[in-house]
């Protein structure tokens, strides 16, 4: 196992949540009102959040089914797990130095799902300030990584949601920690999901971190370029940034595990437990860690599955 | 409430004359005065006008004398290129104290106050939220001067909610604003030819149609809503999107680094940019806008709908020019009306020459 780097006296990172303000003047907003909620105009070809069919298509049947389909070789067992109506918030682990874990899941979902709906990725805001990247994100379905982001999707717009807790930990691990999570961030995506009353679906990816393994970071690169990291991958930055995409034809294998469901936690009203929180967050977080262990025991090759 | 009798702060302003003439066609306000300290800019038929300046002492003696009892301050300026910074830091800050003083004290008639707030309020940072709700703070301290002033000015009026529970405090957050008339910084930059934007960057916007900001701050002065509340239509587009809507090219030529260097130069050429606007140019704002349709306001545009309005008036406007005359305010002539007994004032349909409001 990593070294456990959770403490009780974790430091305070103001981004987290955008503080509330004065409350003397604010008004009372009802909860559960739909019809409240901006309607949908057809002629758009974007939605609110920027997320655009058009170029998320394109995507979708070029380089992603590519991947998906003949590179990765994608299997899937538990998709039952994954609710086909209301909010829910998957969990997975994450990895590789540009991930691709979060595009399979989503197309995982779109192909095998029996009732497949789109799944809205957070990520790091830090890609809001990259140029040409800021342009591409969301219209390809990512959402920042907001707590409030998150609650409009899960809790007004009742869609499906997908979280990496380790965040860029993960993603920034070297090869020789391949599959051993990493902190789980402070538990913000289960009271996201506990304030939204979604359900929390775990999963688990196998092969991703062996499609785009970092061998060393280049922190004097990083540093010039301004970029999150600087890996040194198989392709990268030998091939210039194309090389990001230069994956290994390794064998993906994803299993959605059993969902929990927030309501039977004390739903909202139990958001402000945080030993609760932070008990949920440790059993998801041991689950995926235990699958995981069971799926790497039970795979002969790293490339044939 | 019978015969309300209120108080409109900056007259002159475009805000100011479109609500006075708004109000105007409500029976049940019974007086309406303007105050500003410039000639109003649009034509009224019952406003009364006082040319005062935003100093609190004489507009205290003329709510008191009045016995107003809603004061409607839609004065605040929303865009740095419009005036100099000291003038803002003035109009914005100093002069949203003297009103506030001018509406309290013991005995003081007025028992409502609406404020016309600016979405600026919340900045424009990367780890912003999607939709900012009234509830957020700014996750960060402004920094431009225009932004310092409205949430300085704003933490005033929040002071006096809370300071004078006797008065009922809405405040109207708006979203960028577009329409035919109004003169903003979005509109200026869509009239151009092509319409620059940031290389790399299509940030979220959403705006408001003009009518729809006239109709939010009546809905508050008619209605018992206090609190803070965002004004945006539905619907949050991409500036490109936007940008298509409107039939247009978009130039991506402003560089994604280094735009104070940058600017210098966009103004000589003629392209002024508000510093405010930067960061709304690369990371975009979207607002939640529920709060205030749970208030009971139906919008009348979306942001798609004010797009495409605003469009259809660019594409119209070089045939239109010159049709409409200016209006100026004569003192003499507007007393004349109000007060001559000579003039017929019963006269059936007076409101139907002038331009109806909305659709």
């Amino acid at each position: 196992m990593a070294p456990e780097r959770t403490s009780l006296a974790r430091p305070v990172e103001p981004d987290e949540q955008t503080a509330p303000g004065d409350d003397a003047l604010l008004p009372a907003v009802p909860e559960d009102a739909p019809e409240l909620m901006p309607a949908v105009e057809p002629e758009r070809r974007l939605d609110d959040w920027g997320r655009s069919e058009r170029v998320e298509g394109i995507f979708d049947r070029t380089i992603v089914d590519f991947f998906y389909r003949y590179w990765f070789r994608v299997e899937a067992e538990g998709l039952e797990n994954v609710p086909s109506e209301g909010g829910a918030l998957l969990v997975s682990n994450h990895s590789g130095a540009l991930p691709p874990d979060a595009a399979v899941i989503n197309k995982v979902i779109k192909e095998e799902h029996p009732h497949p709906r789109p799944v809205h990725i957070t990520v790091e805001h830090f890609f809001k300030g990259y140029p040409g990247f800021s342009m591409l994100i969301p219209k390809i379905g990512c959402v920042a990584a907001h707590p409030a982001n998150v609650h409009r999707l899960l809790h007004d717009e009742r869609k499906l949601v997908l979280v990496f807790p380790e965040g860029r930990k993960g993603t920034e691990k070297l090869y020789r920690d391949r599959y051993r999570l990493r902190r789980f961030g402070r538990g913000g995506f289960v009271e996201a999901a506990m304030r939204a009353e979604a359900q929390l679906v775990p999963l688990c990816v196998v092969g991703a971190e062996e499609a785009a393994p970092i061998f060393a970071h280049a922190d004097f690169m990083q540093r010039l370029t301004g970029l999150l990291y600087f890996p040194i991958t198989p392709t990268f930055p030998w091939l210039g940034p194309l090389g990001m995409l230069g994956y290994l034809p390794a064998k993906f294998k994803i299993r959605f595990l059993e969902p929990i469901d927030t309501r039977e936690l004390g739903g909202a009203a139990a958001v402000d437990d945080k030993a609760l929180v932070q008990t949920v967050s440790q059993e998801i977080r041991a689950r995926i860690q235990d699958n995981l262990h069971d799926m790497l025991a039970k795979r002969k090759s790293v490339w044939f599955g | 409430m019978s015969g309300r009798r209120v108080l409109l702060t900056g007259l002159a302003s475009y805000w100011g004359g479109r609500l006075a003439q708004a109000l105007e066609g409500f029976e049940q306000i019974e007086t309406i005065i303007g105050v500003d300290a410039d000639d109003p800019t649009m034509e009224l038929e019952r406003t009364e006008f006082v040319r005062v300046s935003n100093r609190h002492g004489l507009i205290q003696r003329i709510v008191r004398a009045a016995e107003i009892d809603t004061v409607i301050d839609a004065r605040l300026i929303v865009n740095s290129v419009a005036a100099s910074s000291r003038v803002t830091h003035e109009n914005n800050v100093i002069g949203t104290m003297n009103i506030l003083a001018a509406c309290s004290g013991p005995g003081s008639p007025v028992r409502k106050f609406v404020f016309k707030s600016s979405a600026h309020y919340y900045g424009c940072e990367q780890d912003d939220p999607s939709f900012f709700t009234e509830s957020m703070r700014r996750p960060h301290p402004p920094h431009t001067a225009l932004e310092r002033d409205i949430v300085d000015a704003e933490s005033a009026v929040q002071d006096f909610a809370v300071k004078t529970p006797e008065v009922e405090v809405t405040v109207l957050r708006c979203a960028n604003v577009l329409g035919p008339d109004v003169d903003t910084a979005f509109t200026r930059m869509f009239s151009l030819p092509a319409v620059p934007m940031v290389l790399g960057f299509d940030p979220r916007v959403q705006f408001v149609h003009e009518d729809d900001v006239v109709h939010a701050l009546e809905h508050a002065a008619l209605n018992s809503v206090p609190g803070v509340f965002n004004v945006a239509g539905d619907g949050v587009l991409t500036l490109t999107e936007a940008v298509g809507l409107l039939g247009k090219t978009y130039l991506p030529i402003l560089p994604p680094y280094g735009t104070g260097l940058i600017a210098g130069p966009l103004r000589r050429l003629g392209l002024r940019i508000p510093n405010e606007m930067w960061n709304q140019l690369r990371f975009g704002r979207g607002l939640d806008n529920r709060a205030y349709k749970a208030a009971g306001f139906h919008y009348g545009y979306t942001t798609r709908e004010a797009v495409m309005r605003f469009g259809e008036h660019l594409r119209l406007s070089p045939v239109m020019r010159g049709g409409e005359h200016e209006y100026t305010y004569e003192r003499e002539v507007e007393e004349f009306l109000r007060w001559s007994p000579h003039v017929q004032r019963d006269r059936e349909g007076a409101e139907a020459d002038r331009e109806p409001l909305g659709i």
